[in-house]
């Protein structure tokens, strides 16, 4: 049997990367969406909106001088973590190393602790954490941490839908519309649209929340899918919703989908709303 | 689209004249509150208790600013989802909540508490928290320290920018603003 060299991934060196991440996250918009507000800040047609982008933009310029979070929302912490199945984590544990890196990212970063660590009591944990962590084994011996600061009010106008396969493409798209008109203000506009199509009930959420973090502008490998995305974020520009909810042909900044296999019966389909400044980073270790 | 300057606190007289579209620029003392502070403040009046601040003719900015880092008076501050406090909001108006500053689309029972008592409903930029703070001269929790970022406070503000969404004549700058750019 051929053997596989094991390289060894410090759970310190994670956790310092965590924290590093949770604060470029929260200071530092990403090339992509200052690429895209430049680009529709020549596009908007509403004078208000105009007004708005401006401000968001001045806002960003701020956030990231004084290094101070650009939003007081500063998230959930989601953390995708890919571990190539011949690294080997060694000094810890991989979920406590996670969580230690979002609380000591937040507190030494001055971002706002907003998670309660029970639904119904909602006592905030003071931390926080926990992370909301995904893990997936993939070839390799690297370990990708990718962080996002999810805001709440965006994610709690997602929604979810099992779809009946005769309800096709138009279906898929209706629902789309339907989400981002219903988020409206609530999810700070312009958006960046996740939507994700097939899989199980679970599966899609979290297509949709991949999709969310895909690069504004990156388009499906799958031709048809690429033309969907194009499509439906015009469609979703005609909605009038405009930057803030006042109007405006700047809905969304750009809307991806991600697909999955699914079942005979079955057409899921979710949508994960993303705030303008769509706040992830990522390392490989 | 006027920009008009109001000081708090803010009297029937200072809000009869702001219209939905209004610029408006707020300097003066206004309360913070959000999720919690509002259940609280519901679950006193519907048990017939005092409030620990009086309400009248105040703003409530519905905001859990992030930590302020030395040197500032508060950290990030933009508004949260206002339609989280709708089941709380007509009894606070009725107990003289005079405004309100968020984000986000108001239930009708809301929109309609609005006129009744002469309110009025105000939006600043979501996600403009670092821009906003800028205008927070000083900041001080009022009661409930144990809800930590979501604690009543206190900013004494300047030139604080907000646009009027529901205005007391039931005007609604979301649903005119948007029929102007819809092509759907």
């Amino acid at each position: 049997m051929q053997q596989t060299a094991v390289r060894e991934v410090r759970a310190e060196d994670i956790t310092r990367e965590v924290a590093r991440l949770c604060q470029e996250a929260n200071y530092f918009l990403d090339e992509d969406v200052t690429g895209a507000f430049t680009k529709v800040l020549t596009l908007e047609e509403s004078p208000v909106g105009r007004d708005v982008l401006e401000q968001i933009v001045e806002n960003a310029r701020i956030a990231a001088n004084e290094q101070v979070p650009m939003c007081q929302d500063t998230g959930y912490a989601v953390v995708f973590v890919e571990v190539g199945q011949d690294a080997h984590i060694v000094g810890g544990d991989l979920t406590e190393a996670i969580n230690k890196g979002v609380e000591i990212g937040y507190r030494e970063g001055y971002l706002r602790k907003s998670i309660v660590g029970d639904p119904f009591e909602r006592k905030n944990t003071g931390t926080n954490t926990p992370a909301f962590i995904h893990t997936t084994v993939v070839p390799g011996d690297r370990v990708k941490v990718t962080m996002a600061a999810k805001g709440g009010g965006s994610e709690n106008t997602s929604q979810l839908k099992m779809l009946k396969p005769s309800d096709g493409v138009e279906g898929v798209k209706q629902f789309v519309l339907k989400a981002v008109a219903e988020a409206g203000p609530s999810a700070c506009p312009p958006l960046v649209v996740g939507v994700g199509v097939g899989g199980n009930f679970e599966i899609s959420a979290l297509l949709a929340k991949k999709a969310a973090l895909r690069p504004i502008g990156s388009r499906n490998a799958n031709p048809f899918v690429a033309k969907l995305e194009e499509e439906l974020l015009t469609e979703v520009n005609k909605l009038g919703v405009g930057p803030q909810g006042l109007g405006g042909s700047t809905t969304a900044l750009g809307l991806n989908i991600e697909t999955f296999a699914t079942h005979i019966v079955a057409l899921p389909v979710a949508v994960n709303i993303q705030c303008h400044a769509s706040r992830h980073k990522a390392v490989t270790l | 689209m006027a920009v008009k300057r109001i000081t708090t606190p803010l009297t029937e007289e200072k809000v009869a004249d702001l219209r939905a579209g209004d610029s408006v620029l707020i300097t003066g003392r206004i309360l913070v509150g959000r999720d919690q502070v509002h259940k609280r403040l519901y679950e006193l009046l519907q048990a017939g208790k005092d409030l620990p601040v009086d309400l009248t003719n105040e703003i409530i900015y519905y905001c859990g600013p992030s930590p302020a880092k030395p040197g500032q008076a508060a950290g990030s501050a933009g508004p949260t989802t206002a339609g989280r406090m709708d089941k709380y909001t007509p009894d606070l108006l009725a107990k003289g909540l005079r405004g309100m500053i968020g984000k986000g689309y108001r239930s009708q029972a809301v929109k309609d508490a609005i006129v009744e008592n002469k309110g009025v409903f105000l939006a600043s930029v979501g996600g403009a928290g670092a821009l906003l703070a800028k205008r927070i001269k000083e900041s001080r929790i009022l009661a409930y320290e144990d809800l930590g970022p979501e604690a009543l406070r206190e900013f004494i503000v300047e030139d604080f920018p907000t646009i009027v969404i529901h205005d007391m004549y039931g005007g609604d700058q979301y649903a005119e603003g948007q029929k102007l750019y819809r092509r759907a």
